[in-house]
């Protein structure tokens, strides 16, 4: 009976409206809508959607809780094993992971289980909004106060800190920009993940459970973390600091003015709001703006763009099929009237005689025979050579993580692309130092960070539980 | 917060001011840089470190008022903070690695021009408090307009020059490398240029001339400062380097000056940029 209900469709902006606002382009549910979508779940015996989740959120059990109408209830279950149900509701692929899994995607379309997590997210944020909750202290537990350091306010010191702060521990968050958050403030944008409703109230939802944040301190060249340990009086230092440097393609023209690294555009847009005229940060001006990639990165970076009035375009080497951005962040950027170019690769940018970009060369590629990564390798097209003209370039073709730590911390190991090495448990080679999310595994997603910064954080517990 | 404790006008339009701002200065090393916002709506603006004090938790900072958040910064004053202010960022000066036999077998030409006379002064009293005299020509267009000169006679053994003749040698900085060099006999193994691009850029010609190994410090646009955006790029030696991690202090002999020039300019005409919304923005109100 139940799957005879079709998936609720959620509230959205229209299309040729939010292409020219910042506002959020998913209105999410309305609880009737969350209770009619809840219960078209199964409550499979054997969750499949847990073993999607790379947290595993008992998911069944949370949308129970929802159908019966008890919201937070919902939000108990997901908090055992989420600290930021509003985020990932918002930025998980659910298409690879939960839903991916959910047996009515076999022949209909999956319990839209993203959106269910957002909307117990979202009310949980009203009501604790609502309750105006002290600062809890927490050191009475098994942590008794013992002092702990994050580096990095990201999703995965924040999930690292919530947990120890819940065990005891007096812990400290260090952030090198002057806002909270990290990629969720300077990399995602406001359409996507909104800032103050949902981004600074999860943040708010950590700082009420003791953990102290300090900003503008660049762990590495403000303070090392052998500081921290010798001189501050932490015991143990979680290394949360993502992969934050751009990658560049190396083709001629590349510094031309008017060329920029997707994380610049979007920190001058997200972080430093470049796009407001009361704001001091001034944004390139262009009227047709190129992004280069096919990533969630590149879909942000392009649909900014064209939210501050350029005619903005995707070119991407391979084909639609590959694309490695979330379903829903192409259609929507569809919608919003990008253009695909697909089965393209920038070869040359051509800048006019004051070095100013005014067009990409590009070549067509082909999809050849699978390459490492399992997807059909492109292979260009002799004698294919094309023109595009534009006035801004974009190159959204992942990060790295930053040495700056592994560069002034002795003893800690790291691999041939700059991650530092760590085990499962957030381990490093280090006993002392713990490490998680984009710092390790390179650009990833924002669930994996959380998970990874939860994991550490028992491996902290039971590193100072055993160290007494 | 980050108080402002002193300010002063070393020329016009240039400004001197310290700030509070203890981790900073606990850390600092001469040849490093630090990003200041005024505000919420601020920029993220880089300066040179241009003296610290690590017990009393200041370091030094001197702006030029170029455009709108130059000017900003400029028209604070002691008693207002700014909203933040991090670093030290980039590379200590490479001098800070050399043993003192090392620094006493070698002869230091430090070359300063305009705003760029500041941040040459750390460099050149960390090398006296190691018990080397350093030889520092500061140029100016007029004898008005020189800076931290006082200072730096302290410090080091000082050539002023001025474009018009008003003090010192009549010319710029290139005449009087010349001058030492080829008329006085002055031999140096290593100097450190600082000063506007298009300074940095004649002055390692002339050196170049002289095989003198020069290195210059690099005043690129920046956002975050630590490697995220890659506003700052230059090239050097043909490969694409990141001032704020890079740097700042590069091979003067190799940078593409031109293409740096260039990438300063970005946002020339700009009207976030403009001097004249300076004028009528609210903190001159």
């Amino acid at each position: 009976m139940a799957e005879r209900i079709p998936r609720v469709k959620p509230r959205e902006q229209d299309p040729a409206v939010r292409a020219g606002n910042f506002e959020e382009v998913s209105l999410g549910y309305t609880e009737e809508m969350a209770l009619r979508e809840a219960s078209r779940c199964l409550n499979c015996k054997n969750p499949r959607c847990m073993e999607g989740c790379p947290v595993h959120i008992h998911i069944p059990e949370f949308i129970a809780r929802l159908r019966e109408g008890d919201i937070s209830g919902a939000a108990e279950v997901i908090g055992r094993d989420s600290s930021l149900p509003s985020v990932c509701g918002r930025v998980c692929p659910q298409e690879h992971q939960c839903e991916g899994k959910c047996v009515l995607g076999i022949k209909g379309e999956p319990v839209a289980i993203g959106l269910l997590e957002r909307f117990v997210g979202d009310e949980q944020i009203k009501r604790a909004a609502q309750k105006h909750e002290a600062a809890a202290d927490l050191t009475a537990g098994p942590g008794r106060g013992r002092k702990v350091a994050v580096v990095g306010s990201g999703p995965s010191g924040l999930a690292c800190a919530s947990d120890l702060a819940r065990l005891g521990y007096k812990v400290k968050i260090f952030e090198a920009l002057h806002k909270v958050g990290g990629v969720l403030v300077y990399g995602i944008p406001e359409f996507r993940l909104p800032k103050d409703a949902v981004v600074a109230r999860e943040i708010e939802a950590v700082k009420r459970l003791g953990v102290e944040i300090e900003t503008d301190v660049v762990v590495g060249r403000t303070v090392t973390v052998d500081d921290l340990l010798d001189k501050e009086g932490y015991e143990a230092v979680f290394i949360g600091s993502g992969a934050g440097l751009p990658r560049f393609m190396g083709i001629p023209g590349e510094n031309a003015n008017g060329v920029f690294s997707a994380n610049e555009f979007l920190t001058r847009v997200n972080l430093m709001r470049a796009n407001d005229p009361c704001h001091d940060t001034p944004l390139y001006e262009a009227k047709r703006v190129v992004v280069v990639g096919g990533g969630n990165v590149a879909m942000d970076a392009v649909r900014t763009a064209k939210r501050t009035g350029a005619e903005a375009w995707i070119v991407y080497r391979r084909s639609e099929a590959e694309l490695p951005a979330r379903a829903e962040e192409v259609h929507h950027a569809r919608q919003e009237g990008i253009t695909f170019r697909m089965l393209t690769n920038p070869v040359e940018i051509i800048a006019d005689e004051k070095g100013t970009v005014k067009a990409i060369d590009c070549v067509e590629m082909e999809l050849g025979e699978p390459d490492e990564s399992g997807r059909r390798r492109p292979v260009e097209k002799p004698g294919s050579r094309f023109r595009i003209e534009c006035d801004e370039v974009i190159m959204a073709l992942g990060t790295s993580p930053n040495p700056l730590i592994k560069h002034t911390t002795p003893g800690l190991a790291t691999d041939r692309r700059g991650c530092i090495t760590a085990d499962e448990e957030g381990r490093t080679s280090r006993p002392e130092v713990f490490a998680g999310g984009d710092a390790v595994t390179g650009a990833a997603t924002v669930i994996l960070a959380m998970g990874a910064g939860r994991k550490a954080a028992a491996s902290i517990h039971e590193y100072l539980q055993a160290k007494k | 917060m980050f108080n402002i404790l002193t300010k002063r006008e070393l020329a016009p339009s240039i400004f001197e001011m310290r700030v509070h701002a203890p981790r900073v200065a606990a850390s600092a090393q001469p040849g490093q840089f630090l990003i200041v916002r005024t505000d919420e709506e601020g920029e993220r603006i880089p300066l040179t470190i241009c003296d610290f004090n690590r017990e009393e938790g200041w370091v030094t900072i001197v702006t030029q008022i170029v455009g709108y958040s130059s000017g900003r910064i400029c028209a604070m004053e002691p008693g207002d903070a700014f909203a933040d202010l991090t670093g030290p960022l980039g590379r200590p000066s490479d001098i800070l690695e050399m043993s003192d036999e090392e620094l006493r077998i070698h002869k230091f030409l430090f070359v300063a021009g305009g705003v760029g006379t500041a941040p040459v002064y750390p460099q050149v009293k960390w090398l006296h408090e190691h018990g080397v005299e350093a030889d520092v020509i500061i140029g100016a267009k007029t004898k008005g307009l020189f800076t931290y000169v006082d200072e730096m006679k302290q410090v080091g053994r000082v050539h002023l020059c001025t474009d018009d003749g008003s003090e010192g040698f009549h010319g710029m900085v290139t005449g009087l490398i010349e001058q030492l060099i080829e008329k006085e006999g002055r031999e140096f193994d290593r100097c450190v240029v600082i000063g506007p691009m298009i300074m940095m850029k004649f002055a390692s010609l002339t050196t170049k001339k002289y095989n003198l190994p020069t290195v210059v410090s690099l005043n690129a646009l920046m956002v975050d400062g630590t490697g995220m955006c890659g506003a700052c790029r230059v090239t050097v030696d043909g490969q694409t380097r990141f001032t704020c991690v890079d740097g700042p202090e590069f091979d003067g002999h190799l940078v593409d000056y031109d293409e740096a020039m260039r990438r300063q300019n970005m946002y020339r005409g700009n009207p976030k940029t403009d001097i004249t919304k300076h004028q009528n923005c609210k903190c001159h109100g």
